[in-house]
This record gives structure tokens, sequence and C-alpha cells, in this order.
């Protein structure tokens, strides 16, 4: 985490700066406030537009989830506000203000200040992302000897504490184990417990349990709803499991092919979805709270790839509704618009058309599950 | 269940219409030390004596945790591993120990999906020598030559079959899954036994593929074993679930009574840690409100030093004295329910 990479400031990042119109600071108080984030890579096959133009607020004490298929840009977006493109080719522009302060014109040494001290991170997979070659104490003490002027022993001490804190038995003996001593529940503790040593301010949790068994799962969801509570972070999950983000998020960000296709809080997003892409991810699973219906009803098609992003709404060759925005969908990008108090879609279907085909949509499986149901049970 | 085989056809068919019929299935395996005197200091007990059927035409899930002996389970039952103990009938006939040679027919008529769709193809082959491979290791001769067969298996997976010539990484996870399948499907066999078919699939996907495995068992026939830990998946594809526990079966019933009153306490958790996409209700100070679940400590047990008797005394909220020193039978609680367990949830009140 500390290796010094002699990085120069900006460089790829200034060179895109310009086309930012926006550049007055944040209207909000929020913790983090992120505008029109674009991360585009060159290749050779062309520009990888993998964000391109997310917005969005985090308060203090809030969880975002952010979710999508893969390769619609959440985790790109994470790390692009971890900072972590720093030093590949990747062209960020955009701002990111955390708590008052932009991040993408800050200097490489100043987000990495920051980074583990008031912006963490949690990662998908604990066994890959843990150091096999350390104790586990060591990887947790070692962001809190770099942000904090204690010597070697307080920071262990700490190490202990955090342990403890997240649930692992014995944190004194534990604390001198290898990563592959702990079981993955117990990885993903430690994880969790590196993560928040040195008090974080916003954490990101980027596929936090896909690696869990389910009632593993439970737990680490527990704990993380518990831990936010008692520290108070902003927390962004990112996740392809709409169950795990409806346990934990107050708002969710739906994202295809690098922008977002829905915004608003989670009863928005479940309750009176607006974006054809979320009544598909809503149908397309099986649901455990409802009857059981014969078949599920998947999204045709496959995610666009991200060099040639169709033309128009992103989403209209998978959309079953395209044909009824007189040709909008194919050839005109939809704008992010306000279909309800903090509810935003990018959608060119009127919003009572919306309402109205969800209607449609949500009655109809209620009763097809019903029904195939009923003749189960007959 | 110790039929001797003498003459294969000449096993008597059990009471009901099973194709596959596994009895006291144990898979140990064993952990050595040492470079030049190897001794055997453990023994990792993945699978412990487990009996099911699968009747013609149904789909039998097996969920359970990681390292619960589900995978070990599927790769005995394609003879892929030896099984230390048990038997496995397959059609009338014993293949518990069936040399390579007369089990090499039979490959015909059992055979598996992988989970992986990355790493089950051959980078190197086209889609068309990947879905001919089975009539090429088989010698069989089809009727209008092996590629218009295999271009007819890419029509009814779904695939276009103009893609014959190229190679997978052309190909999304969701249409790899699908060669996967066709290939699966080249030799008609009876029997398929599907490893996690979906876990690396997207949500979108995951349901294509679903729908696709429902079409094709009408449309071929085929039974189905599928093993997933995915609890609303299993819902979803399976007549009858099967529930493991390290290495032990524990609860064996139809999906809607599983579902419905699931009776091993172990099924009472798996099910309610399910995460509902359900927004949990909110708090008067605008938090979330916990849902109300069983919540089971602890990670589950190695399976080299497994907890005697009942396997998860260790972790049940309900264990006693009786859970630790005798390990329950799998007994048939209600018709067609079989439970291990010594205090089953969901029985009537006597």
């Amino acid at each position: 985490m500390a290796v010094w990479r002699g990085r120069t400031k900006g460089g790829a990042r200034d060179a895109a700066a310009p086309e930012v119109t926006d550049t007055s600071a944040p209207a909000t108080s929020a913790m983090l406030d992120v505008r029109d984030l674009k991360i585009h890579f060159p290749t050779d096959d062309g520009l990888v537009k993998a964000v391109d133009g997310i917005s969005f607020t985090l308060d203090r004490g809030k969880t975002l989830g952010i979710v999508g298929e893969s390769g619609s840009g959440k985790s790109v977006t994470s790390l692009g506000i971890m900072g972590l493109h720093h030093g590949t080719n990747a062209k960020v522009s955009g701002k990111i203000w955390l708590d008052g302060e932009e991040l993408i014109a800050a200097s490489a040494a100043r987000v990495r200040e920051l980074r583990g001290d008031k912006v963490a991170m949690i990662f998908q997979d604990p066994l890959s992302s843990l150091h096999p070659y350390y104790t586990v104490g060591y990887q947790i003490s070692e962001a809190y000897l770099i942000h904090n002027k204690v010597g070697k022993k307080a920071a262990k001490q700490h190490a202990i504490e955090m342990l403890n804190r997240v649930g692992i038995p014995n944190p004194q003996t534990r604390v001198d184990d290898y990563p592959h001593q702990f079981s993955g529940g117990m990885r993903q503790r430690a994880m969790i417990a590196m993560s928040l040593s040195c008090n974080p301010e916003l954490l990101i949790a980027d596929e936090p349990t896909t690696a869990l068994d389910v009632t593993v799962q439970a737990q680490i969801l527990d704990l993380m709803a518990d831990l936010q509570q008692e520290f108070g972070s902003a927390v962004i999950i990112i996740t392809h499991d709409l169950g795990v983000v409806a346990e934990l998020a107050d708002d969710i960000l739906v994202m295809y092919a690098g922008r977002m296709a829905e915004y608003g809080t989670s009863e928005d997003i479940f309750d009176r979805p607006a974006h054809p892409y979320a009544w598909g991810l809503l149908g397309s699973m099986p649901r455990m709270d409802r009857a059981r219906s014969e078949r599920l009803i998947p999204i045709p098609g496959t995610p666009p790839s991200l060099i040639n992003v169709p033309s128009g709404c992103p989403f209209h060759p998978r959309c079953a509704y395209a044909a009824n925005t007189n040709g909008k969908s194919f050839n005109e990008v939809p704008p992010l618009r306000a279909v309800g108090p903090g509810h935003q879609a990018a959608c060119h279907l009127s919003t009572d058309e919306q309402r109205r085909i969800w209607g449609e949509l949500l009655a109809a499986q209620l009763s097809v599950a019903d029904s195939d149901q009923q003749r189960e049970d007959a | 269940m110790t039929t001797p085989v003498t003459e294969p056809a000449e096993v008597p068919a059990p009471a009901s219409d099973a194709l596959l019929t596994v009895s006291g299935l144990t898979k140990h395996f064993p952990v050595n030390r040492g470079i030049i005197i190897r001794r055997r200091v453990g023994l990792v007990r993945s699978v412990d004596d487990v009996t099911f059927d699968v009747t013609r035409g149904e789909t039998l899930g097996i969920v359970g945790e990681s390292g619960c002996g589900k995978t070990t389970t599927a790769r005995m039952l394609t003879r892929l591993i030896e099984p230390t103990a048990g038997q496995i009938i397959f059609d009338g006939r014993d293949i518990t120990h069936l040399r390579a040679g007369a089990m090499r027919p039979l490959r015909r008529e059992v055979q598996m999906i992988f989970q992986d769709p990355y790493s089950s193809l051959n980078p190197r082959h086209t889609v068309g020598s990947i879905v001919g491979a089975p009539f090429r290791l088989q010698k069989v001769k089809t009727e209008k030559g092996t590629k218009a067969s295999v271009q007819e298996l890419l029509e009814l997976v779904g695939l276009n079959p103009e893609h014959y010539n190229r190679y997978p990484h052309e190909f999304s996870g969701g249409q790899r899954q699908r060669i996967g399948i066709a290939r699966t499907l080249a030799l008609r066999p009876k029997l398929i036994v599907a490893d996690e078919p979906v876990s690396a699939l997207d949500v979108s996907i995951q349901a294509q593929v679903v729908n696709l495995l429902a079409d094709l068992q009408t449309e071929l026939g085929l039974t189905y074993v599928i093993i997933a830990h995915d609890l609303s998946v299993i819902r979803h594809v399976a007549n009858r679930v099967a529930v493991m526990y390290l290495g032990n079966l524990v609860e064996l019933a139809s999906r809607t009574d599983l579902y419905k009153r699931p009776r091993h306490p172990y099924t009472v958790a798996l099910l309610s840690a399910v995460p509902l996409p359900e927004p949990a209700k909110r708090t008067a100070e605008g938090g979330r409100e916990r849902r109300d679940r069983v919540r089971l400590v602890g990670d589950v047990p190695s399976p080299l030093n497994p907890p005697p008797a009942c396997r998860f005394h260790t972790r049940c909220w309900k264990a006693q004295e009786v859970c630790r020193t005798e390990p329950p039978p799998l007994r048939e609680l209600a018709p067609g329910h079989q439970v291990a367990c010594h205090f089953p949830e969901n029985t009537p009140a006597a």
C-alpha cells in the first residue's frame, strides 16, 4: 500500500480536465460528491469508456449501493474514487469532492495521504487481496503505522483491538497468524478490520460478500451494518446481488454500460423502478420471497462492448420498449432526468408510461407466480 | 442394496422408476506427510454415507456451503473420481467400480456441465471442434455428418450455427456456458450432472440459462442433478432438493416441502440467510431495521476433523447432549421428506 511509485502528478488526468465545465465548489455538504466522472482507457482496439459520466452524492452515515452486471463500470468507479487509476494510462475526468476537497486534480502524494486513512476499501476476494507472506496483524497495522505517529507495539495493540471489533475469537493469538490460517469468513473480517483501522470517513466495499457462503455472508452484512453505526462512516457497496443492496443501502445507483441508468432511494429502485433495465434485473432474479413462477424473465441479449456502445440509449438493443419512444432510443442518448423526488432515470419513456408499464409488469409477474404456485400445490 | 452385478441388465429395478440410485456413497481423501517416508496423517471426509435416488425426468438439486461435498458427489456420480465406499447404480447397472473401458459406453449417457465457462473450454479449439469432440471420441457417426449435427446442437442451445469456426474467447460468459451445454447434449445423454451451472453468470444471463435447461429437459426428456449454492436458483430448477453439510446428507425433500417446511435446523438457517431483494423497513431514526433471521455463528468446521455425531451440533442452536454422542439417522418424517436430526423443526406437535 505504501509503495512510492514516483508518479508524476496529473499527467493524463490533467489533459482531460478542461472538458469539465462545472468547476464550482460542491453545492452540498455531502461527504462525497462525484460529478460527471469519466474514466476512459485507450486501448489498441479503441477507447474503452468504462465509466462515462457518473454523478452522485453521499452523506455521512449513509450507504450507497452501486449495482450492475459485470463490465458495467462499478469497480472502475470505485477504483477511481480511491485514486487507484494513478499510474495507469486511464483518462480520468470530472470532479470528486471528498469532504470538500477535490481529488482528481489533487497530487498523487495527497491522494496517498487520504487513502487508507480517510478513504478505505474492502476488496472482493479476501484470499488474493491479503498478502500470504505477512501476518494478518502486520497487514492490519501497516496503514495505521503510516498514517499515525505510533510505534510498532501500539500499532499491534491496535490491530488486536480491531480484530476483536470485527468478531475474531482470541485476537491476541490470531494477530500473529498468516492469512492461510484463517477461513474465508475470517479473512473477510480481517479485511474489514484493515479497512477500518484508521477510522475512515468513506468506506468502499467492492463485492464484499460475493466469495462467501450465504450463512457467512449474513454475518458479514450484519457486521458491516453494526460497524457503520459505530463509526458513522459513509459506505459505498458495490455488488451485482440485489438482495445484498436491499439489506444495506439507503440509495442505489444502477449502472449500465458505464452510465447511470437509474439513481434513487432503495424504495424507489425496488418499489417503483423507472428504467427498463432495472425492471429486467428485478424480473430475472429468482425470488424466495414470492411464489415460485415456472419461468424466469431474462433480459435478452448480452451487455454491450464498451468500445462500441450502441447509439442512442445504450440499453436499446435489449429493451422491449425502445419502439415506444418515436425512435428516440435509437438515436439520442437519454439524459438523466427526475422521475420523482430524488429519483432519476435515463430513459426516453415518459414518466407516466414508465409507471404504467412497471405496474403491468409487476401485476403480471405476481399473478403468473401465484397461478404456478397454485398449480403446484394442487 | 448389495446385489452382486453379474449380468448388468438383470439387477432388479428399485420400486420407483429410478435412473440413478446412490447408496452409502463415501469419499475420503488421505492427507499424507513426509517426503521419503509417506505416512498418512489424516483423512478428509469429503462425503460420508450419502444415499439418494434420482427418478427419470426429474431434477434433483444439491445445495450446501463450500466444503460440504457437493462437487465431490457430482464427480463420483460421473466416475471422475473413485468412491471410497458405497454403490452407484445407473439405469440398472452397478457402475461403482467399472473400469475405464467398461465405463466408456456409459459416458454417452452421463454427461457433466461445469461451473466455469472460461476454464472448461479449450481456448485453442474452435466451437465446432469442442462441440464435435464427443462424436469424435466415441466414434459416433451421425446421419448428416459431424458438422451438421454440431450446427443443429448450436441452434438447440440458442447459438448462431454460423459461429462454428469461432473460438471461445469470441463469446460472452453466457454464450460459453451454452457451448458447454451443447457439448453435453451431443450424445443425447440420459443424465446430466451440472455443477454450479449458472453461478459464474450475471443475473440477467443466469435467467436465460436456467430457462434453457428447463426447455431442454422438456424437449429431450433429460434427468438432471444440479448442484448449486444459491438456494433461490435451486428452488427454481429442482423438483427435489438434497441439503448437504460437511459431507453428510442432512435433508432430502420435495421442493415445496423443503422451502415451506424445512425440518433440519441447518436448512432453516440457510433459507433464512438468503438476502431478499426487498428494502429492509426503516426505523424511526431513518436507519434500517434488522431482518428477523436465524443467525449461525462461526464457520463450517474443517472436514479433516468433523465434529463427532451430528456434524452440525457446533453451530446448532438446538444442540443437546445426544447430538454430541449419537449421529442422527436419516429418517423419513413425512412422505418423501427425509431428515437427519434429533430435534427437527416444523414437526407437527405430537
